[in-house]
């Protein structure tokens, strides 16, 4: 995301903040590391004077880390970050906050397609769909609090692409993809790039409101796994929870809500977020090809390619060499 | 992530060690194609599923229930309409017969609505899925009739028509509490009654088990003729009543679509005009009706 923003002569300052350090090279991102909560982040706002904050900490997939933490994190970290935005004196005008279509859910009463208005059919179950539900009710509250404050909300479907890992990427990795017998959800799905390219969109625009984000069109899991040249193996329909814990040693654990997913699908409607002039680049199936092609690849090469697009020797040759044109217009 | 500033664009002040910008690749990527494999559509349905699903059934169709229809021409060969019709017979035949009835007259596709239990079933879900069922959500319905202009079967009786016993033949229930006629109104289509008869013969139920069906969470659990006859298998296989199936005058209603609320009384007057059209219409069938069987 930081990678994308730099390419914004708009912008002055990039400060990310992250439990990690980043996985790639920054060109020119300041970077603070946070404890679990982010709960230095309302003295980094004042010290910086920033604007705009990008709150993509949000965990959507509970393979990732114990409940414990995901509570943390999300929920708490949500707070302080809110709580940062909102004091007295801040800076902040435009919030930006990165949630799931899994605040929907899945069940057999769901609506083909959910609008961004649109209520769940069930109650949450599952303890991540709970802390989004509330990590979203505390974005409502501070909209509502902080009229002089930009909140934009983006509910993005089942993230596919070359670097993001996720129950559903794993599963589709493996020799033969899971599915349960007798049903063939409809998923959808949205590519990576189309991920970042809607933040910034959004960012750049300042736009207000809540919008999904997600390919177009839904296609049925056995086409997923067709494009990605699998065959699908059926566990059971009923029990499925039991059926599917073996295949956690394989290093696919699929949590309660992908295995709902793997039976009734969901489907966002992506037209809001579109009638404000944004464009995917990927359809659902397109995200699926791309992804099953970038695994290809990396088969065929031994290892991930690096997908950043930052070249640090270009930039020190930029930064530092005589032989750099510098005129007062700068270098094109 | 990352909290970032938006002050001023850059003006660009270089000095020598100062940052420089490297060009971003593409400004604004033109969107790639859909390479889709299937023909399923976002309603789960594939034309190819149902058209071997037709081939299947036409037999059925001709030679079975030798279906008759009367009033084809009134269901709009365009644009967006609610089919409205009764509903009978322990697993009702009524609704592939509609819906292969119009398809192959009319060659227009037919989206049936049925309750949402559909969806939970393993295998059966699916099959129903790809051959043109959608779960029947008013947001579906709303969607394929203003946005898609398609046409949509609804039968407003619910379960509660082929969960009754035969001695009820004929006898339509309420009609829900009119949703069929607010998502017409809010849809701006019309809404076109068809009123059938042979259906409640093709599988009469006898006798009903509620506390069995409360356990296996199913709306209704009969013991229909046709597994005194014909035994287990007889849970599937319908009689060969002869079907007739009449189209009435297509409903329209004096409103605006996309209105927040329609009047509640209004709404259950038009449901009740449309219940009783299809009720004397029946009626009316049964009246010049000679054999169960012969038509």
């Amino acid at each position: 995301m930081a990678e994308a923003l730099e390419g914004d002569p708009d912008i002055d300052v990039i400060v990310g903040l992250g439990t990690e350090d980043p996985k790639i090279a920054l060109e020119r991102t300041e970077f603070v590391r946070a404890d679990q909560s982010y709960s230095i982040l309302s003295r980094i706002v004042r010290a910086t004077q920033v604007d705009t904050i990008l709150h993509t900490f949000l965990v959507v997939d509970s393979t990732r880390m114990k409940s414990r933490e995901l509570h943390e994190q999300n929920v708490i970290g949500t707070m302080n970050l809110l709580a940062a935005a909102g004091a007295a004196g801040s800076s902040v005008r435009h919030v930006v906050v990165k949630s799931s279509t899994l605040i929907y859910g899945s069940s057999w009463k769901d609506p083909v397609w959910f609008r961004e208005d649109a209520a769940r059919s069930t109650p949450p179950s599952t303890l991540i769909e709970r802390s989004l539900v509330e990590v979203e009710s505390y974005v409502r509250d501070f909209a509502e609090d902080n009229p002089h404050v930009t909140v934009t909300l983006l509910r993005f479907a089942n993230v596919v692409g070359t670097d993001i890992v996720t129950p559903l990427t794993r599963a589709l990795q493996l020799p033969l993809a899971p599915c349960i017998f007798g049903f063939d959800p409809l998923l959808q799905f949205v590519e990576e790039d189309d991920v970042v390219r809607s933040i910034e969109f959004v960012t750049r625009h300042r736009l207000p409101g809540v919008y999904n984000v997600a390919g177009d069109g839904r296609l049925p899991w056995s086409e997923v796994g067709a494009i990605c040249g699998k065959r699908l193996v059926a566990i059971p329909p009923v029990l499925t929870g039991l059926a599917a814990a073996p295949l956690a040693r394989l290093g696919v654990e699929l949590p309660r809500e992908v295995l709902d997913l793997l039976r009734y699908g969901r489907g966002a409607d992506n037209r809001r977020l579109k009638g404000t002039g944004f464009q995917y680049r990927y359809t659902s199936a397109g995200a699926v090809r791309n992804f099953a092609q970038a695994v290809r690849l990396s088969r065929a090469v031994g290892s991930r390619l690096p997908s950043f697009r930052y070249e640090e020797d270009v930039e020190q040759f930029f930064r530092h060499s005589p032989a750099v044109v510098r005129g007062s217009k700068g270098v094109s | 992530m990352s909290p970032l500033a938006h002050r001023q664009p850059i003006v660009e002040v270089s000095q020598p060690g100062a940052l420089v910008h490297l060009p971003r690749l593409a400004p604004e990527p033109e969107p790639l194609e859909d390479p889709r494999l299937s023909d399923v559509d976002e309603w789960g349905r594939s034309e190819r599923m149902r058209d071997l699903v037709r081939q299947l059934y036409d037999p059925i169709y001709r030679r079975w229930f030798r279906a008759e229809w009367e009033g084809l021409e009134k269901i709009p060969t365009s644009g967006g309409a609610l089919l409205v019709a009764n509903h009978a017979g322990a697993i009702p035949s009524d609704a592939p017969v509609i819906m292969h009835g119009i398809e192959s007259e009319l060659h227009r596709p037919v989206y049936g609505l049925a309750d949402h239990l559909f969806k939970a079933l393993p295998v059966i879900g699916t099959l129903w899925s790809r051959s043109g069922g959608v779960a029947a959500h008013p947001e579906n319905a709303y969607r394929l009739l203003r946005e898609q202009g398609a046409l949509v079967l609804v039968f407003p009786e619910g379960t509660k028509a082929p969960g009754k016993h035969y001695s009820e033949r004929y006898k339509l229930r309420r009609f829900g509490r009119g949703g069929f006629v607010e998502i017409a109104m809010r849809a701006g289509v019309p809404v076109v009654p068809i009123a059938v008869i042979g259906s409640e013969e093709a599988m009469p139920t006898v006798a009903k088990f509620p506390g069995l069906a409360r356990m296996i969470g199913a709306p209704y659990a009969p013991l229909t003729v046709n597994m005194l006859v014909m035994g287990p298998i007889g849970l599937v296989i319908p009689f060969p009543a002869k079907f007739r199936l009449r189209v009435l005058d297509p409903v329209t209603f004096d409103v605006p679509p996309d209105q927040d609320r329609y009047s509640r009384s209004g709404i259950m007057d038009h449901a009740e005009q449309i219940r009783v059209a299809i009720q004397e219409n029946l009626y009316d069938m049964l009246k010049n009706r000679r054999s169960i069987w012969f038509g």
